[in-house]
């Protein structure tokens, strides 16, 4: 095969039998890899109904076609399992170079099963793979683990592990591969807490081969072109990260304050924008493995209380610490991140759930004597973080995310999620289609499985009202096959602010040798899609859950830009539903399922 | 005039898309370790130091190859002639850098040849921490930024 190595890996932590085996070529062309390709194996071989965090729930680490090549930001890999947090399925998404080298090794991907007795890590070197023990390492932190592990295996060897959130089984505990990048959400690592599973180590010297090499480097070049001179992935991003957006949503007035409570202005956003942060921390650039934009920040707070150094804050963390708490010290923004990466937290869910919590106790729904939390206070943010990730005193509520600490104390309706998830940093009464994206996001609260943003907010690839819901339902459907067809491929979705089908098709293909066209790939964006509206169709989710807060959809918005608006979800979902084949309780049709070879 | 590969370590962004091309270039697969650059990531720093030949023009690989397998080519590249190399990888034992490369599942000795003028990974380096220019004038930008501090500064004390 091309793109692909054909090989897979299947480790069985009960057992500890390892094994090779071939990729399925056929599932390989209909689902093409990483998110699409992992999700296909996942709802082959696992029940729906399977509790998250018992042994008989999987943990599927898959790379894409383009995973490790010259393709624009090609780093990729996806872990999907079914998430802790909300019991959909869960594909996390992360960068750095981990995937790549997984392929050089020469895997597409590894299947982990069962639980191992005692605390192990996976060691890879090419085809030579162990289960080694991991009693040292358990408690260690994500940094700890990594410098241990490479100590230990190879100085050159890339590290993913967990961290105490994970072990502890924080709902919302991530995967961490080199230290700062993260395959964030969903609770991914708690599954591999679950199964006692603290790193995998992986380090390949074998390449990879495309099916027409001079073909696939005109398209690669072409589309690195693209990336380079485009206004956001090419000076935006490039220049400030994506904390870029904390200005322009703030002016927008879509950034969220208070857990969704007040006006979505906060009026000391410059104090925690990408430019501030550029002017007075940014050490460097950093890109994920082969990615012309890095947008990736190191960042240095060089002393005070804060005092910490690390990658990002990215702009979800910066608005979940920042304008949802409040908090306009920087400082204390980019500490909370740092440790989040250091103990393996998902900083959107924490957020998220430190806010819901304030904001219940400011309505005297949880007693002060429980938690006495105020809103703008970045050192009781810092210590929160830690105590959740070690599930200390209050923190054991808190990790058990925002919906069952808002249930516990008998006001759900606070908790600004979605299928039990999150919301992330955009508020949906100021942009329609982004409201309709997190209702019908497959897993719950997520601003990345059709990114609404960009043409509510950035006029790309052109602009649309922000407020109006007609049009929304038909290029939302477009957004989200397409970035499952992006996310399954191997390479990030940032690439779509300057690239669209056409490139991604033509790179895949030269580099697959599947030679389909651009809207049988498409289509295969589709599939995946409605692969896993049946996965949590089956799972037990249903037309009810594609819904918001009631907050979004009955207050309207207290001020700013967008004042007096509400998500007009019943506008836009029936139609979505239409365009989608699904009947009027979000069923896919039989019709449907056969057209996308799903029947 | 003869040009060089110069690099910025400070500019580096650590994607290894360098190493990409380069290997592409050079062996028609992705495979860091059919590159002659080579980033060494300090991971958790947020370093990267791209390594690269420096073509040294007193150069331990020529003055260590027992049988003159390297000599300098007309852009300054100095090139290894495969068809009389030994791999007895000397060479990449006395490169002071680590920058001179042994490619066990090809058997040989990588070394950056400049591409004949056109460094592909120059072309492809988004951070800017690879340039290929003059020699005289690798040093200039770092030496006038430097020197625009003191323009301010002087004024004051005056």
């Amino acid at each position: 095969m091309f793109g692909w190595q054909g090989k897979l890996l299947r480790i069985n932590l009960s057992t500890g039998s390892i094994q090779a085996e071939a990729l399925n070529e056929e599932w390989a062309h209909q689902y093409i890899g990483a998110r699409g390709l992992g999700t296909k194996y996942f709802v082959e071989e696992v029940d729906p109904q399977i509790d998250p965090l018992s042994p008989g729930n999987k943990l599927i680490f898959m790379t894409g076609p383009l995973t490790g090549t010259f393709a624009g930001s090609a780093g990729r890999y996806n872990v999907v399992t079914k998430g802790p947090l909300n019991g959909t399925i869960a594909a996390s998404n992360s960068g750095g170079t981990w995937g790549p080298e997984l392929k050089y090794a020469g895997w597409d991907g590894i299947i982990i099963e069962g639980r191992a007795d005692k605390p192990v890590y996976i060691n890879i070197y090419n085809d030579k793979v162990e289960i080694r023990p991991a009693d040292e390492l358990w408690g260690k932190t994500v940094f700890e683990t990594t410098d241990m592990l490479k100590e230990e295996t190879d100085e050159e060897a890339k590290v993913a592990c967990i961290g105490p959130a994970g072990e502890k089984l924080v709902k919302f505990a991530c995967i961490m591969n080199e230290y700062h990048r993260a395959a964030g959400r969903s609770g991914v690592g708690a599954v591999m807490g679950s199964k006692n599973l603290k790193a995998i180590v992986v380090r390949g010297t074998g390449g990879i081969k495309v099916a027409d090499p001079d073909a696939f480097m005109q398209a690669s070049l072409d589309a690195r072109k693209k990336l380079r001179e485009h206004q956001v992935t090419g000076e935006g991003l490039a220049a400030y990260g994506t904390n870029i957006l904390v200005n322009i949503l703030n002016e927008h007035g879509g950034l969220p304050v208070k857990n969704f409570s007040e006006a979505a202005v906060f009026p000391n956003a410059e104090k925690i924008s990408g430019e501030y942060q550029a002017e007075k921390y940014l050490v460097r650039n950093k890109g994920c493995f082969g990615c012309p934009i890095a947008c990736g920040r190191v960042t240095d707070i060089p002393q005070g209380q804060f005092k910490s150094r690390g990658e990002g804050p990215e702009y979800e963390a910066t608005w979940t610490f920042g304008s949802n708490l409040y908090i306009d010290d920087f400082e204390a923004v980019c500490m909370a991140n740092f440790l989040c990466n250091e103990l393996g937290l998902d900083p959107i869910t924490m957020g998220g759930t430190i806010s819901c919590a304030t904001e219940l106790v400011q309505r005297g729904i949880i007693p002060r004597s429980v938690a006495d939390l105020r809103w703008g206070d970045g050192a009781m943010l810092v210590e929160l973080v830690r105590k959740t990730a070690y599930r200390e005193g209050f923190g054991d509520e808190l990790a058990e995310g925002s919906y069952r600490l808002a249930e516990k104390y008998g006001h759900p309706e606070f908790s600004m999620t979605v299928k039990k998830q999150e919301l992330p940093a955009y508020d949906p009464r100021g942009l329609q289609g982004i409201g309709l994206n997190y209702a019908t996001s497959n897993r719950g609260g997520c601003h990345v499985r059709g990114y609404m943003t960009s043409p509510e907010v950035l006029g790309l690839p052109e602009r649309v009202d922000p407020d109006a819901t007609e049009g929304k339902p038909a290029l939302l459907k477009t957004f989200q096959d397409l970035t499952a067809l992006c996310d399954s491929a191997g390479i990030c979705l940032f690439t779509t602010f300057a690239i669209g089908l056409p490139e991604i098709a033509a790179q895949l293909r030269t580099a697959t040798g599947l030679n389909i066209s651009d809207d049988e790939y498409l289509l295969a964006g589709e599939r995946i899609w409605n692969l896993e509206r049946l996965f949590n169709l089956k799972a037990g989710f249903s037309k009810k859950d594609d819904t918001l807060p009631p907050r979004l959809l009955k207050d309207p918005m207290p001020g700013g830009p967008h004042k007096g608006r509400v998500v007009e979800l019943d506008k836009m979902l029936p139609e979505y539903y239409r365009l989608r084949g699904w009947n009027e309780e979000g069923v896919p049709t039989q019709e449907r399922l056969q057209q996308l070879g799903l029947a | 005039m003869s040009k060089v590969l110069f690099v910025e370590p400070e500019k580096c962004t650590g994607c290894r898309s360098c190493e990409l091309i380069c290997s592409f270039t050079h062996s028609g697969e992705f495979n860091p370790l059919h590159s002659c650059i080579s980033i060494v990531a300090f991971e958790k720093n947020g370093f990267s130091f791209p390594a690269v030949c420096q073509q040294c023009s007193v150069a331990a690989c020529v003055a260590v190859c027992p049988v003159g397998a390297i000599s300098k080519d007309q852009n300054g590249a100095m090139i290894v002639n495969h068809s009389i190399c030994l791999r007895c990888k000397m060479c990449t034992i006395a490169c002071p850098f680590g920058a001179t490369f042994y490619d066990a599942e090809r058997d040989v000795i990588l070394k950056c040849d400049l591409c004949g003028g056109e460094p592909q990974c120059v072309k492809n380096c988004a951070g800017g921490a690879l340039t290929y220019r003059e020699a005289n004038t690798v040093n200039q930008s770092k030496r006038r930024a430097t020197a625009a501090k003191f323009v301010g500064l002087m004024e004051e004390v005056r």
